[in-house]
């Protein structure tokens, strides 16, 4: 009986405790830029003098996009405190919560470039990175978003790079990947065609394969994520006799999909995309119904190189969980620009316009490539795409297998 | 054979937003208002039954009637706290009041559950039964639903019908004043009303999520307002009307998808249309002189 209580005063408390490190990810953002505001009104200059770089980080934290924002304001927290550990240049991250919502995000920019941020880190979904590219672009200062992925981002705009793949590029590896290794050879696709980044990848893919000639046997769509129906589409893959259908989709309707295929006893090849990333992480999916699936994404928390392994237990003894793709993405954000401003010279002491086009200069320089987590020499282009190899995994029993 | 696979496609589909818009189409008969928040009282259903189920390791029936408790409870609170101070005021406020508590549920869903989706375990398994070979596929779900349907669809027929709190009912809905003097307490029989909507939005909820199992703080919304169209499809107010308003969307709905993916709801609402201005009160809907 007393074990009892005790026990159970101990579920409670750690009850509690979770409540408040639930809170904490939320609020984190608030009072932080007040800690950082304060400090730095009077010892600004010994901040710089020391050599401390401020990096302003805007991702939504909070709503329904926050799994994501969370993930990239992590996995750069773990970059930024090994690059700080190495001694040498200093970096200080601000990260402000946007809520996925254009409007908040250009006022969490003006919120950090008023508080001194000198480089922004993000945003970390598309529509909110557009805006706030904007503003930089036109302010001048060197913007690099982890995991916004439509062209439209960086589109004539010289001061705005990626780390992850463009939506398009996307879609072509993966047209070339499945025609290469010989997936398939009857090929269906089901994307939303109310969302930009699923619409953006199909695209691509449909040209792609219409070049290389993979033959695209059915191509049928939904309207939004919360559609839950999906038994016709795959009715009308399987009519058409297609032995591999590609899904540039999030995760939510594919667990569905895998669902329902197996139902109708429908076994082709599922073929995703990053935003399919997550996927075994669903609580109380069946991962077994994921066997087989195939995916592209740059990180595979599975991975046994040394510095993987590294990131993945650092990130969680900090957080807890396993890190995703957008973690490796924000880790390697840092990295890149830390390696920027090593070879070209950047102190803390320069102003953010200076440091904008000497990252620019850098970053499209012929000889500056980055390895990473989420690939081996990344080089960018002018337009501030990366170039990068595509990683394809398979789900083999509940974990990622390189391929 | 692709033809009858959307037909029971669309009858499993259909099934849902029948059990949803009864709910809806009791609410209103009755109280004579549209209460939006159904949708979201689906969704608590659904998150109360994927704990039971899955944390307390509940067997799946107790799981289904916890959510019918509490999803009761929740009505019943919604009703007196935000509806009944509202009775004697104009129709709109009351619109406007259940839009904010279906607002107010969703975010509360939201902190407390998270955004991120959950995977329901289906309260009937997953097997389905083969017919023709393996052509055609009939998921258990799918029969549980449709008979579901069929039961409550009848036993509410016959509670409004031959029960004394029935009878109360159909009285309040005729008129509000009439049966207060008659000596039926309206608050009570009001309150009542929203019991039972909320208990067949629990059952609905499970359904739903049993069906397609994916649950996050938006799941009742779309489904509620596909309800809510299936609901005046029929002709709101009946109860069969309900049902076969449902079941139909459902079928109209798969094979406007098999026609082409692109407009399917398109396809949905310009059917709805043309019912509608063939036969404003809807299928089974009785003509009344409305009193606004």
């Amino acid at each position: 009986m007393k074990m009892n209580r005790a026990l159970s005063l101990a579920l409670a408390g750690a009850l509690g405790l979770s409540l408040l490190a639930g809170c904490g990810g939320g609020s984190t953002s608030t009072p932080a830029p007040a800690e950082t505001g304060s400090a730095e009104t009077t010892p600004a200059e010994t901040g710089s003098a020391s050599g401390v770089i401020k990096i302003g980080g805007i991702g939504p934290l909070t709503g329904s996009a926050a799994v994501y924002g969370l993930a990239t304001k992590q996995g750069a927290e773990v970059a930024v405190n090994e690059i700080n550990a190495l001694g040498g240049l200093q970096f200080e991250l601000d990260f402000q919560d946007d809520e996925g919502d254009a409007e908040k995000a250009v006022n969490a920019y003006n919120a950090l470039i008023g508080d001194g941020a000198q480089i922004i880190y993000g945003c970390t979904t598309t529509t909110p990175c557009v805006a706030v590219a904007a503003e930089t672009n036109a302010a001048r200062y060197f913007q690099l978003t982890p995991s916004a992925s439509s062209t439209d981002v960086t589109a004539g705009r010289d001061n705005v790079f990626q780390v992850c793949f463009t939506d398009p590029n996307q879609g072509i590896t993966a047209a070339n990947y499945i025609k290469d290794n010989g997936l398939g050879t009857k090929v269906a696709v089901i994307y939303n065609n109310g969302d930009a980044y699923s619409t953006g990848i199909y695209n691509a893919f449909q040209a792609q394969a219409d070049e290389i000639g993979l033959e695209i046997v059915s191509v049928t769509t939904f309207p939004d994520d919360t559609n839950t129906d999906f038994t016709v589409q795959l009715g009308e893959a399987q009519k058409a006799g297609a032995d591999l259908v590609f899904l540039p989709i999030y995760y939510t309707p594919t667990s569905l999909i895998l669902n329902q295929a197996k139902t109708m006893d429908y076994a082709p090849v599922f073929f995703g995309c990053d935003g399919m990333d997550g996927i075994l992480d669903l609580e109380g999916f069946d991962t077994s119904l994921a066997e087989g699936l195939m995916l592209m994404t740059p990180f595979n928390a599975w991975g046994e190189d040394e510095r993987t392994v590294t990131f993945v237990t650092e990130y969680q003894e900090a957080y807890g969980g396993i890190p995703n793709q957008f973690a490796a993405d924000g880790y390697d954000c840092m990295y890149a620009i830390y390696e920027a401003c090593q070879a070209a010279g950047i102190t803390a002491d320069m102003s953010a316009q200076d440091i904008c086009e000497a990252l620019i200069a850098q970053f499209t320089a012929a000889d500056f490539s980055v390895d990473g987590l989420t690939g081996t020499g990344m080089t960018w282009s002018t337009s501030g795409e990366v170039s990068k190899a595509p990683v394809v995994v398979k789900v083999e029993g509940g974990v990622y297998v390189t391929q | 054979m692709s033809i009858l696979n959307n037909l029971i496609n669309g009858i499993s589909l259909g099934s849902v937003y029948a059990i949803i818009a009864l709910g809806y189409t009791m609410v209103y008969g009755i109280a004579k208002m549209l209460n939006f928040a159904h949708g979201d009282v689906i969704m608590v259903g659904a998150y109360v039954c994927f704990f039971a189920t899955g944390q307390f390791g509940l067997p799946p029936l107790a799981g289904v009637l916890l959510a019918m408790v509490v999803c009761t409870v929740l009505g019943m609170v919604i009703e007196r706290l935000a509806y009944k101070p509202l009775r004697q005021s104009a129709s709109l406020a009351v619109l406007i009041t259940a839009i904010g508590v279906s607002y107010f549920l969703q975010n509360s869903a939201l902190l407390l559950w998270k955004s991120d989706p959950k995977v329901f375990t289906s309260v009937v398994g997953t097997g389905s039964v083969k017919l023709f070979g393996g052509e055609l596929t009939i998921t258990h779900v799918a029969i549980v639903t449709v008979l579901a349907c069929v039961v409550i669809m009848l036993a509410l027929t016959w509670f409004t019908g031959r029960t004394k709190m029935g009878k109360a009912m159909r009285a309040c809905s005729e008129d509000k004043a009439a049966a207060q003097l008659m000596g039926i307490d309206v608050d009570r029989t009001i309150s009542m009303t929203f019991a039972i909507g909320s208990a067949l939005a629990a059952i609905a909820g499970v359904l739903l999520c049993s069906t397609y199992p994916s649950l996050m703080p938006t799941t009742g919304s779309l489904p509620g307002i596909k309800a809510f169209t299936a609901a005046v499809f029929g002709g709101i107010g009946s109860i069969p009307g309900a049902m076969l308003g449902g079941i139909l969307l459902g079928i109209i709905e798969i094979f406007a998808k098999a026609f082409n993916t692109n407009i399917s709801d398109a396809v949905v609402f310009a059917v709805l249309i043309v019912v509608l201005l063939v036969k404003p009160t809807g299928l089974l809907g009785k003509a009344v002189r409305e009193k606004v």
